[in-house]
């Protein structure tokens, strides 16, 4: 008996020590499949030629040559970089002004809220076939507004010069809910006190602003560009929906041409180059970004 | 002030009003684009029932988004647990290990995860759409956080009167951390209703297809084209289940929503 406790004891906490890899095993057998193993398998693939059938083919480093000529790629990344260039400084405006507004303790500011959210929850897929209307070229609701002032129709997703940025447009009116909240909750932690200090130095509203609120938020500003950098990054939906990578390929991400290189024309191995070196490309600027604001704040 | 707010307003939900009204209208109604048809009918969704399989699709969507969002609480809040109660070695790295995964971009694994829904024999199943969703980063992270926030003493009490670690994090710890829930719970079942990306590389088969997908694949397949308005209505019934959600639910869903970018 004396002697039996002691192992029963031993072998519940050996039975404890085991327990908390038991418990973190999922994430470990998940991690390994879903992000060691397709990272190391991606790296491998940039090497190889496959569609999928025949058998896999080692072609050295033919895919990065390749990929350094391939104009449509570079043609997708800048398309990409377009849509970026509207679309980060509208969202932050957007979201920032109406966040601003929603925080001067404003009556029915709970439904402005909700009203400015309900196209976030919505799928993508919903909003880009519902803009597809909006922004028609003969029946569309913005262009029949301009021709009733008496302007000119305008080609939103039919013009090359055009349809990227009516995109941008679309996927701010998307996205801006979600920012409007996190600068709201930004807004408020500035201390009522450093506005009342400046009111009494007669400091005008947009001194303010200006002054402590931008200051105050940085660290918000910084979360909005950088998520909307990563989730520009990712644009995929509404070009393929919406235009198909058209007109002239001036809508084409580089999201959807790596996925037209697998899916439509089963280069494997190419298309996994494409995703290696677009994944390094976004790390580097969300690492750029974060130094840059860094050294601002 | 007001006027802005307003306006902004309007700019947000006049379309999807006229969404719902155009849903119901007769072509030659939605060219006019009034706000609401003068001779409303279902013809529209009859027409897209007879096209495709859209009820279908609805289930499969469900089950799929209810299936995602149970194992991604049950992973998160084991491995959350042990990383926020527990002693052990890698602990440190583990979570360093899970906050580098998230910021992974997902091109780099997306051809790689295909060649294994492939050699998993996954491709056209609903496993495919379940299991690569099954465990989520972000999920652990907030009930990591969750979990480090409660009292030991909790834990300890229950241990003392015989209740199994599962025991504790399901009927002890759980009801304390109903905000954490309702978050996961509503991030994970959005994320997976409205996920479009991957089901199309991984299902063809039309009777297992989400909702999302079938939509996308009716409107740019030229099954709908000569039909506005039937499109539109695809579109409707896609919105609506998380529209009247939302419309219950504003407070969590916002809140939810604001945690994604507060996490750090």
């Amino acid at each position: 008996m004396n002697i039996e406790i002691p192992v029963t004891k031993t072998k519940r906490s050996q039975k404890k020590k085991w327990l908390p890899y038991l418990l973190v095993s999922p994430y470990l057998i998940f991690v390994l499949i879903f992000v060691v193993f397709p990272v190391l398998f991606c790296f491998f693939l940039t090497f190889n030629k496959w569609n999928i059938i025949s058998p896999m083919k080692f072609i050295g480093t033919d895919n990065y040559s390749r990929l350094f000529h391939d104009r449509l790629f570079w043609k997708a990344i800048g398309n990409t970089l377009k849509f970026l260039i509207l679309h980060i400084p509208l969202q932050l405006i957007v979201s920032l002004f109406l966040a601003y507004l929603l925080n001067q303790k404003i009556k029915a500011a709970a439904f402005f809220r909700a009203s400015f959210f309900m196209p976030v929850i919505v799928s993508g897929v919903v909003v880009t076939i519902l803009w597809q209307q909006l922004l028609g070229y003969d029946s569309g609701l913005i262009n029949k507004v301009l021709m009733s002032m008496g302007a000119a129709k305008i080609g939103w997703l039919i013009n090359p010069d055009v349809a990227i940025y009516s995109i941008a447009v679309m996927a701010t009116w998307k996205n801006v809910g979600l920012y409007v909240i996190l600068f709201l909750v930004g807004l408020q932690t500035v201390p009522t006190q450093y506005y009342e200090a400046a009111k009494m130095e007669g400091a005008t509203r947009w001194q303010q602003f200006y002054h402590i609120t931008l200051p105050m938020i940085n660290p918000t500003i910084f979360m909005v560009v950088i998520l909307s950098t990563i989730g520009g990054f990712s644009l995929f939906i509404e070009p393929y929906i919406m235009t198909g990578g058209g007109p002239l390929n001036t809508t084409l991400s580089a999201v959807l041409y790596i996925y037209k290189q697998a899916f439509q024309y089963y280069n494997m191995g190419y298309s996994a180059t494409l995703g290696f070196f677009y994944a390094l490309m976004i790390m580097t600027v969300v690492i750029l970004q974060k130094k840059f604001i860094e050294k601002e704040v | 002030m007001y006027v802005a707010l307003t306006a902004a307003a309007v700019t947000f939900i006049y379309p999807f009003i006229w969404m719902i009204g155009a849903s119901l209208a007769p072509l030659h109604e939605i060219e006019n684009m009034t706000l609401w048809p003068a001779h409303p009918s279902l013809e529209n969704f009859k027409t897209m029932i007879s096209k495709i399989p859209i009820g279908r699709s609805l289930m499969n969507s469900l089950f799929v988004a209810v299936f995602t969002t149970s194992l991604v609480m049950i992973t998160g809040s084991a491995v959350g647990y042990a990383l926020a109660k527990m002693q052990f070695r890698g602990r440190q790295l583990i979570f360093y290990v899970i906050v580098f995964t998230m910021s992974l971009p997902f091109q780099i694994t997306l051809i790689p995860n295909y060649i294994t829904m492939i050699n998993l024999h996954f491709v056209d199943t609903f496993f495919a759409l379940i299991i690569p969703f099954a465990v989520s980063a972000f999920a652990i992270l907030m009930f990591r956080q969750a979990f480090q926030g409660l009292p030991q003493a909790l834990i300890d009490a229950a241990r003392l009167d015989g209740c199994s670690e599962m025991g504790i994090i399901f009927r002890i710890l759980w009801p304390n951390i109903k905000p954490t829930l309702i978050t996961v719970a509503i991030l994970s079942f959005i994320g997976s209703w409205n996920e479009v990306l991957w089901p199309l590389i991984v299902i063809r088969n039309e009777q297992l297809m989400t909702m999302p997908q079938l939509v996308t694949l009716f409107a740019t397949g030229g099954r709908a084209d000569s039909q506005i308005g039937v499109k539109i209505a695809a579109a409707v019934l896609l919105a609506l289940p998380v529209m009247i959600a939302f419309l219950f639910f504003q407070k969590h869903f916002i809140q939810s929503m604001a945690s994604t970018g507060l996490k750090d």
